[in-house]
């Protein structure tokens, strides 16, 4: 019996229309083909500007998508997220599809540590109880998050003291890490990584790489755009070429 | 369009006409519309792009020349909120609606002490108690993140700020269902606004609520909503996915809107 992959993509085509520019149409990804198996890690590899990023944004629901199917399957479903609508696409968001771009989007005054947090709140609902709204209190799910949350900036080696800080004043690699935390807090069904060490030093990048081998170990889809060899083939278990169609623009 | 039974507000072909406007020219036209439970929805566009216009119909304000909108009451009845009875769209306005207006002296009593104004509604609703009602009224205070010992000033003695996290305050004390917001953040200081966006965000999180947020600002669109309607001439041109209107705009309108935006 074969296998039914987790993200099975199919004819995926993708361009964009400037309409600032003349009009002018850039294609940008054409006949992708794309299947992903529970426990398996994909990377994407390419030049760069052939469309590596914006493959996984499509992937991720931040682009639509032109022509092609995304088969995404969950517990319950399959759900085509080229066809799937905003409440479907945002709910897979908060439980099945994770992402970890690469730079950090700061919401101000939130501190790292609920950052992280947050995003175990949401998927786990914890936060709907009538009770708890009632009482203006999620305690008992937020303890729990905000323990999960600590866990993992922990095992990331970031310094505590930054925990209870808006990430808007660390460096590059603290705000990666934060970033990090976020996207493996909840087991996903389908993680995206977009360059997820790009500013770590070894030590981190080490932990990412058992991060992601602990993902794939309970099942997870994962997708990636590695630069770093060393993280490449330490996770990878291929790589496909993404390269734009000739010509780029139509 | 399909009859969504899980939503909890349809607009459904909207079209409101300035009293006196030139033949032809309408403030919205054909706006479609739908709101999810725990939803929150930007509208974004230029000024007099028609977004503040389809709010006031929205909430029965401004009585629309075409079109309908249909709200989900609490007893989860459907009903059409340009025939009711102005007795009963009161009753909606001041327990499951809230309205948070630009101009906080609009939303708010200013004649009357900051506690008044968050017990207005709950005294509508029958409560009489006054220390109950001013211990709520502090506790709300507490948590827009205002003095409770300022509960007697009047709205007058506090900044702008601050003034715009009191009516908050006034319209969130009887948990409405459903919250429409005009500008809220517009008019204040950058740090001002940062902190009255965090306060929303985390407020709309913790009572469930659903909000449709008018706003110019497409980082107040990216910071609370999770889906944006832009709206350009009284007509929607985009909506969906806020990142997805924004990351991959699809209209030439939203293209201007999104390259158009300085980046800090």
């Amino acid at each position: 019996m074969s296998r039914i992959p987790v993200l099975d993509v199919q004819g995926l085509a993708k361009q964009f229309t400037l309409h600032l520019r003349d009009s002018t149409v850039l294609q940008v990804l054409r006949g992708v083909h794309l299947q992903v198996d529970a426990g398996e890690c994909v990377a994407l590899v390419g030049a760069s500007g052939q469309g590596k990023s914006t493959l996984m944004k499509c992937l991720y629901g931040s682009y639509g998508v032109d022509a092609g199917h995304l088969w995404l399957r969950t517990a319950d479903t399959a759900v085509d997220l080229a066809q799937a609508s905003a409440q479907q696409v945002l709910a897979l968001r908060r439980r099945d599809i994770a992402y970890v771009s690469q730079f950090l989007r700061v919401v101000p005054r939130v501190p790292a540590l609920d950052v992280v947090a947050e995003r175990w709140l949401q998927a786990s609902g914890a936060h709907a109880t009538p009770a708890d709204v009632q009482a203006f209190d999620n305690g008992n799910a937020l303890a729990q998050a905000r323990a999960a949350a600590a866990t993992l900036l922990a095992r990331l080696n970031l310094p505590e003291a930054l925990w209870s800080l808006p990430p808007a004043t660390f460096s590059g690699g603290e705000q990666q890490r934060v970033n990090i935390a976020r996207g493996f807090i909840v087991p996903a069904r389908l993680l995206l990584l977009d360059e997820p060490t790009a500013s770590l030093d070894a030590a981190n990048r080490r932990v990412v790489i058992g991060l992601i081998h602990e993902a794939k170990a309970a099942g997870a889809a994962v997708v990636g755009i590695f630069h770093d060899e060393e993280v490449r083939d330490a996770v990878a278990t291929r790589c496909i070429s993404v390269a734009a169609p000739a010509g780029g623009t139509a | 369009m399909t009859v969504d039974a899980q939503a909890l507000l349809r607009v459904d072909r909207l079209g409101y006409r300035y009293p006196g406007a030139r033949m032809g020219v309408w403030a919205v036209r054909d706006a479609s519309l739908t709101l999810h439970p725990g939803e929150v929805v930007a509208v974004v566009g230029e000024s007099g792009s028609g977004k503040s216009s389809l709010l006031a119909c929205i909430a029965g304000r401004l009585s629309p020349a075409a079109g309908t909108v249909h709200y989900r009451d609490a007893a989860d009845q459907w009903c059409d909120v340009h025939s009711l009875t102005p007795r009963a769209l009161r009753l909606l306005a001041r327990t499951e609606w809230g309205y948070v207006e630009q101009q906080a002296s609009e939303g708010l009593r200013m004649e009357v002490s900051a506690g008044a104004n968050i017990g207005e509604r709950l005294m509508g609703q029958g409560q009489r108690h006054h220390g109950r009602l001013r211990a709520l009224a502090q506790q709300w205070m507490q948590r827009v993140e205002l003095d409770p010992q300022r509960v007697d000033d009047l709205p007058r003695e506090f900044s702008g700020g601050m003034r715009q996290r009191l009516q908050i305050a006034r319209n969130l004390v009887t948990q409405p269902r459903l919250v429409l917001m005009d500008e809220p953040t517009s008019g204040l200081d950058v740090s001002v606004q940062a902190r009255l966006l965090d306060l929303i965000r985390v407020l709309v999180a913790r009572l469930q609520l659903s909000a449709l947020v008018v706003t110019h600002d497409l980082g107040v669109a990216r910071l609370l909503a999770q889906r944006t309607i832009v709206m350009r001439e009284g007509r929607i041109v985009e909506q969906g996915l806020t990142d997805r209107v924004l990351d991959d705009p699809q209209h030439a309108y939203t293209q201007l809107l999104v390259s158009s935006v300085v980046a800090a």
